[in-house]
């Protein structure tokens, strides 16, 4: 079969499993007076279509910063006003200010899930479909089943096109995921624009900033201070600040407003966590209640060195060593040691690991697929909230089932192919007997798969004991952490062991 | 590892298609769903709380029951399942009912009959030779049909979201035909009688069965030149078919009769008696005759294919009260011709591309508009693009004989 008729088919079974994830409830449906982050986005919408810029991240009579108030850097907001004029032209009731709070119906449900859709068409979509394209040393089939795979992935469906809560997160994935192929192909000065514009449309995209910083630094380095690398340093200075202006130019205009949009964008003083999330803080709470014990301050200080002091040396070897694979790994650790140890973390932060580990699915199918199971689950509690439990039981088994059959990982737990080579030959030199290294990372998936089952299936069924509420919720993170932490170890010893790029690892499939 | 993998069944590509399918179609739970929802929970109230003499006869709700008795039975042991899921459906006053739980159930019982339609599919792969082509799986006739019967878009929006049971009633239909093209007849024939008593509108290919059962079957053997030998004639087979269909007439329409209720389970399976069967027997007729008129080609489980095929469109074209959805009875035994002649595959297109977009307005809300245009979309891209695939070959044979062809003229 043709390649193109074969990516079409895997597209729109990628549209229309998330079209129908989104035929369930949204978060806060009929629950006034917050409602829901449905309410959020809507809400948005009038706001910037109503009031003038100068007032959108400002508290005043018209906008009460405390119902929802902007939170995002202005390309949401810009995105919420292109949106406003679209719901203007079909019913002006949508976003009449003041009146339109709360408002809910078919209609205004169907233009709201519709916009998602357009926006992931455009964006996140062709950007899967391009990377797939581009991976070397692998077949054709493969790629549309590595695209196939992608384009299942439960996380971000689920958020996305059920949980509703900070939706578009595709458009900022998206614009990450052309700033790692511009990069990768070494179209860098348009990778770098397109992560720019990632970091503008969400903030949370800056836990991608240090590898892209690190690479191209590596890059300019590679090339040269003295001449060509020194001019593409230049060149991405240039294009890095002219984004960022572009974007706030309306913001730039007085400090004031400046520094009141960094206020919303980073709201230091809500504290080490919320809610409970797969976090060490989070973990290391049910054990000692350090957010009560230590001070703001210190929080912030611990937070802070912990975060850079486990992603420092992924960072320096993609300075000293650039390779496209050791940025994309370096992508994966880097992020994932933010949402471990830093500072006010979402649940929905794990998408901003899975993007990167999606990315390298081709060359570790085993742990990724196995890595994107866990960030699924960790998401149970929210997911159960909104009532998705049956879209996430679903989608987590197709994509299961892709993967498996796609990638056949369950033969893929040799040394060689979870890339562990170099590393369990360095550990041999010391333990001459350490030659089970995969037969128990088989039995840790066979634990943390078991675990996982059986806590979604205590916490649909069974009631938590009264003196302990959160139990269920606070297992599910506990359990995932654990997972993480053993990625984070995972993922550094594969950047930390790699040499050469890896060029003489692959074996072609 | 490995058990791992053959417990989860993947190294089977057909699992990994009929698990997919079924992920699908739990997608589909929350969607719309037409009238026939209320009807399936009206006979689950029937057949559960009232005693056999008055499931004919009940008639609070409009949607009386108007299925042979196997549907009717199938129904009471449904609602034996479905008084665990919510009791409230099983009462015969609940008008539109239609509570999460009782949705949650309907759908599901959708959803696991579909099983029977997925061993059907399979029994039917096995019919298929691909000896012919393709090293890959994908160019393989069995995994085109496969795909082509368990993920047709027809039966995925007409039992999935408009809600019927269509599933496992072409499983048995295509069961049936799967035995008949291995030779075992009398099974073919007891499933047919059986699917009958399930739904009468299979009424429609009825005569292609007829006239295939007596020309292989009944005839049992053939002249040199494939014409039908009259002396092997053997009244043991027809009055063993005649047997079978009989006793499966019998455990349906028996109660019945011994009841007295007989004309009253006539009226509700045929209403206005009078005018509909003037119209159900003239396109059959009309088919017959083609059929007959064919007795001598139909050489083979291919041409009672064609046969069928035949019946079902002219019964669709020129029946009375015919729904929509009746072109899945055209399209689903066509899929099977489909993978075998490049000439049946072109017809099988335009056929399945027409008949699937005429149930496009069976679904009208706005919510389900993008995913019927993109099942839609997904199935005609798929069949199209991989039937030319495997029919490549023989287009540019045919082309390159054309070409030669024309040269020497």
């Amino acid at each position: 079969m043709e390649k193109w008729h074969l990516m079409a088919i895997v597209v729109l079974i990628g549209l229309t499993v998330r079209w129908t994830v989104s035929l369930n409830s949204y978060s806060g449906a009929g629950k006034p007076p917050m409602f829901g982050d449905y309410e959020a986005q809507r809400h948005w919408q009038e706001i910037t279509f109503n009031l003038p810029v100068k007032q959108w991240y400002f508290n005043s009579s018209d906008n009460n910063l405390q119902y929802w108030g902007l939170d995002y850097p202005p390309l949401t907001a810009y995105h919420s006003l292109l949106c406003a004029y679209v719901a203007k032209f079909i019913n002006p009731d949508w976003i009449a200010l003041h009146t339109s709070r709360g408002y809910e119906s078919q209609a205004h449900k169907l233009f709201m899930r519709t916009t998602v859709l357009i926006a992931d068409l455009l964006i996140y979509i062709p950007a899967v479909v391009l990377y797939c394209c581009c991976l070397k040393e692998i077949s054709t089939k493969k790629k549309i089943a590595n695209a196939l795979c992608i384009l299942l992935y439960p996380g971000l469906i689920l958020i996305d096109y059920g949980h509703f809560q900070n939706i578009y997160n595709s458009v900022s994935l998206g614009f990450a995921l052309w700033g790692v192929l511009g990069v990768s192909c070494d179209c860098d000065l348009l990778g770098s624009l397109a992560f720019c514009l990632a970091i503008n449309y969400k903030q949370m995209e800056l836990y991608h900033a240090l590898p892209f910083f690190c690479f191209l630094l590596g890059k300019c380095f590679k090339k040269g201070l003295r001449g060509k690398g020194f001019v593409l340093l230049v060149k991405l200075a240039c294009i890095v600040v002219a984004s960022f202006v572009l974007c706030w130019l309306p913001f730039f205009t007085e400090r004031e407003q400046t520094l009141q949009v960094l206020r919303r964008l980073f709201p230091v003083d809500r504290g080490l966590f919320e809610d409970k999330v797969a976090n060490i803080w989070c973990s290391f709470n049910v054990f000692l209640k350090i957010k009560d014990i230590l001070p703001r301050h210190i929080q912030l200080i611990m937070s802070f060195c912990f975060t850079f002091l486990s992603l420092l040396p992924a960072c320096i070897k993609l300075i000293l060593q650039p390779s496209s694979k050791g940025f994309k790994f370096t992508l994966v650790s880097c992020a994932l040691s933010f949402f471990l140890f830093s500072f006010q973390v979402h649940e929905k932060s794990i998408l901003l690991v899975s993007l990167p580990v999606c990315l390298v699915l081709s060359e570790i199918p085993f742990m990724s697929t196995w890595f994107l199971l866990v960030s699924t689950f960790s998401m149970l509690p929210l997911l159960l909230k909104d009532e998705l439990l049956m879209p996430s039981v679903v989608t987590t088994m197709a994509f299961f089932i892709a993967c498996v059959t796609s990638f056949s990982i369950f033969e893929k737990t040799s040394e060689e192919e979870l890339q562990l080579k170099s590393f369990s030959i360095s550990v041999r030199k010391y333990l001459p007997c350490f030659t089970f290294l995969s037969r128990i990372i088989q039995y840790l998936f066979l634990i943390s798969v078991i675990t996982m089952v059986l806590l979604t299936l205590m916490t649909v069924t069974l009631d938590p004991p009264q003196k302990l509420p959160d139990l269920f919720s606070v297992l599910v993170c506990f359990v995932s952490c654990l997972n993480f932490l053993f990625f984070l170890v995972y993922f550094n010893i594969i950047i930390m062991w790699d040499s050469k790029g890896g060029r003489n690892q692959k074996k072609i499939s | 590892m490995a058990a791992l993998t053959i417990a989860t069944g993947t190294g089977n590509w057909f699992s990994a298609l009929a698990l997919g399918v079924t992920l699908l179609k739990c997608l589909l739970i929350p969607t719309y769903h037409s009238t026939d929802f209320e009807v399936h929970r009206n006979w689950l109230a029937i057949t559960h709380s009232l005693p056999i003499s008055q499931w004919y006869y009940e008639a609070t709700s409009e949607w009386t029951l108007d299925y042979p008795p196997f549907f009717a039975w199938f129904e009471y042991i449904l609602s034996h399942v479905a008084k665990y899921f919510d009791q409230e459906m099983l009462n015969v006053h609940n008008l539109n009912y239609s509570s999460s739980r009782t949705l949650l159930f309907q759908r599901f019982s959708v959803i696991f009959m579909d099983v029977l339609f997925v061993y059907a599919v399979r029994e039917c792969c096995k019919c298929i030779d691909g000896k012919k082509v393709g090293k890959e799986l994908t160019e393989k006739p069995k995994f085109i049909l496969s795909v082509l019967l368990l993920w047709n878009f027809g039966l995925l929006i007409v039992d999935h979201i408009h809600f019927q049971y269509n599933g496992f009633l072409f499983g048995l239909m295509l069961l049936s035909i799967a035995r008949l093209f291995q030779k075992r007849h009398m099974e073919g024939a007891f499933l047919f009688a059986v699917l009958l008593h399930f739904k009468h509108i299979y009424l429609y290919v009825a005569p292609a069965y007829g006239v295939y059962l007596l020309r292989s079957y009944c005839f049992t053997a053939n002249k040199p030149d494939g014409s039908i030998r009259w002396k092997s004639f053997s009244f043991v087979r027809l009055i063993s078919l005649g047997l079978v269909v009989f006793l499966v007439s019998a455990l349906s329409l028996g109660p019945f009769l011994a009841l007295n209720q007989l004309p009253q389970v006539f009226s509700r399976l045929f209403p206005f008696k009078r005018g509909l069967c003037h119209a159900y027997w003239a396109p059959n007729f009309w088919a017959l005759y083609n059929a007959l008129d064919k007795v001598l080609s139909v050489i083979g489980p291919r041409g009672f294919l064609r046969c069928l095929t035949l019946c079902a469109l002219s019964s669709f074209m020129f029946g009375w009260h015919v729904h929509e959805k009746a072109i899945l009875l055209a399209i689903l035994p066509m899929s099977l011709l489909s993978v075998g002649k490049a000439g049946d595959a072109s017809i099988f297109l335009i056929l399945t591309t027409t008949g699937h977009y005429s149930l496009f307005p069976l679904l009208f809300t706005a919510p389900e508009l993008p995913i019927k245009i993109l099942l839609m979309l997904l199935f005609t891209i798929y069949s199209i693009s991989s039937l030319k695939t495997l029919f490549r070959r023989s287009f540019t044979l045919v082309a390159q004989a054309g070409v030669q062809w024309h040269d020497l003229s």
